[in-house]
């Protein structure tokens, strides 16, 4: 097994015809694959697809040259971080010969087996990865549109919409009301919504102590929910209110004009609002006739196969992984395990079961993490977990173990962000 | 009781290390999430690439049994049968650091 530095050192030769030559060979022996989306799901599968078989010839095709990873930016929202700290590049990944498509992918014929890209060209495959994430369902909550997330931003992908709402934030006067709308599952990141009330209110202690947040939600339980409430009672006291669906807590309406979010019972008028919407499988994933009636992909756990598509494999947060989250671990653990499947696969081999894993670090505040765990097996078809196994950080745990576990979060962002760009 | 495990550990880990391809076996590609590859990479978790299978092998089952304390990794390891955490534990024993 070669180590990560020899294949950096045999990447750089690699790197000169690397960037998206269109490969026009006639019949060769390399198999082809593409892999659509560079998020943390597509460039590791990318990446280590190469790894594992360096003859495929590999083309990530994905419309950003620099990713901003989710995981962490609710931090930048907190003041604590830098949104450059969420940024990342491609150029490791093109160093490991992996071909990179800075393009987006327009549609997928699956006859010809071939992805068009929207400058006019198209790609070959013998196998099609598609790690798409998340797009928003702008028609499922009345008034939340695409201009409307200008005013009401979601930052619920990171970048601009991170920066507007810290933006928001900061111009906010002391007293002032924040509502976080947060959706029912399905949806990226389930804990996400939870971390960034903490790490906001954590903010607003420190500047804004009279503001308050109200978390409105589509949901009655949420992930690691004894946890937060914890943290949340012994660190933010009276700052942050969770009202639940069977209290009214889900949003039915919006109007950022007058700055209203309405449920059923009440009409707030808050000073910042985050709504994050409704989400569904990525636009490619419906182009590619790899989601369902839900919007998102059903998939064999084996190889994550598209089970209504041949030749295409869907990972990330796109696919129905059962018991799996839509977290970044999620995503980065079953890319690894598609790669291995794939390689098999265009090598003729069967491939054997595997389990998967995730974890999933939450901060409270930046000294106060918490964790949730899971590992899953394939059962007649679908991800569930093994039993026994995983759960969250202990209640009434010492602050010492909260260190240690923010600190641990600190370094599984450097590790696997290392792992798939660095 | 660890030592006898240990001891039967020892037995199936002696066997030829090359017969096991670069395949990584259930589970082990999870782990490279939190483990770096190399000692890089800023974090308090340690590498795995290159130990020792025994020490990782010992370390997975006191986790998977509750001897030692973990943070996540208690409730990882119980996901897995001994004979799964002897596998990974080889494969990474395996790998270069």
């Amino acid at each position: 097994m070669r180590n990560r530095r020899d294949f950096l050192k045999t990447g750089v030769g690699v790197a000169a015809t690397g960037l998206f030559p269109h490969v026009a060979i006639g019949q060769t022996a390399s198999p082809k694959v593409v892999v659509i989306g560079g998020g943390f799901a597509g460039a590791t599968c990318a990446r280590m697809l190469k790894r594992l078989d360096p003859r495929i010839a590999i083309t990530l095709v994905e419309q950003n040259p620099v990713f901003t990873a989710c995981p962490f930016s609710n931090e930048v929202l907190a003041g604590l971080r830098d949104i450059k700290d969420q940024e990342f590049d491609y150029k490791k990944i093109v160093g490991d010969g992996v071909n990179l498509a800075v393009m987006a992918a327009t549609g997928i014929d699956h006859q010809a087996r071939t992805v068009s890209l929207s400058d006019g060209s198209t790609l070959a495959y013998d196998r099609l990865v598609v790690a798409p994430g998340v797009d928003f369902r702008w028609d499922a909550l009345p008034g939340y549109t695409e201009a409307a997330a200008e005013r009401m931003p979601h930052a619920w992908k990171a970048g601009a919409q991170t920066l507007l709402l810290r933006q928001h934030l900061e111009a906010m006067e002391d007293g002032g009301l924040v509502v976080i709308a947060a959706p029912a599952n399905p949806y990226r990141c389930p804990p996400g919504p939870y971390e960034r009330a903490s790490l906001i209110a954590h903010y607003l202690k420190a500047k804004k102590p009279k503001s308050k947040i109200v978390i409105l939600d589509t949901k009655d339980a949420f992930s690691k929910q004894k946890l937060f409430e914890e943290g949340w009672k012994a660190l933010y006291p009276g700052l942050v209110e969770w009202v639940p669906l069977s209290q009214g807590g889900k949003v039915t309406s919006v109007e950022p004009a007058s700055m209203t979010v309405a449920t059923d019972f009440d009409k707030h008028k808050p000073a910042v609002a985050n709504i994050i919407p409704p989400q569904k499988a990525g636009k490619i994933a419906e182009l590619a006739g790899v989601a369902d009636r839900t919007g998102w992909c059903p998939i064999d756990p084996l190889t994550f196969a598209s089970t209504l598509q041949p030749n295409i494999h869907v990972i990330g947060d796109a696919a129905i992984a059962g018991a799996m989250p839509k977290s970044a671990f999620a995503a980065n653990s079953q890319a690894k395990v598609c790669a291995a499947a794939v390689a098999k696969l265009l090598a003729g081999g069967t491939v054997a079961e595997n389990k998967l894993v995730n974890t999933c670090y939450s901060l409270v505040a930046p000294d106060y993490g918490i964790t949730v765990a899971g590992v899953y097996h394939p059962v007649n078809g679908q991800l569930v977990d093994v039993e026994g196994a995983g759960g969250t950080s202990p209640v009434n745990a010492p602050a010492t173990t909260r260190a240690l576990e923010a600190s641990l979060a600190n370094g599984w962002f450097k590790t696997i962000t290392g792992e798939v760009f660095g | 009781m660890i030592g006898r495990r240990a001891a039967l550990a020892a037995v199936i880990l002696l066997s030829p290390l090359a017969a096991r391809a670069a395949e990584a076996p259930s589970g082990a590609a999870a782990c490279s999430g939190c483990h770096a590859a190399g000692t890089s990479v800023d974090t308090p978790v340690p590498p795995l690439a290159g130990r020792h299978p025994l020490e990782l092998y010992g370390a997975l089952q006191a986790f998977k049994t509750g001897q030692r304390q973990g943070t996540i990794m208690d409730r990882i390891a119980k996901g897995f049968t001994d004979d799964e955490l002897k596998s990974i534990a080889e494969w990474y024993g395996a790998q270069k650091e």
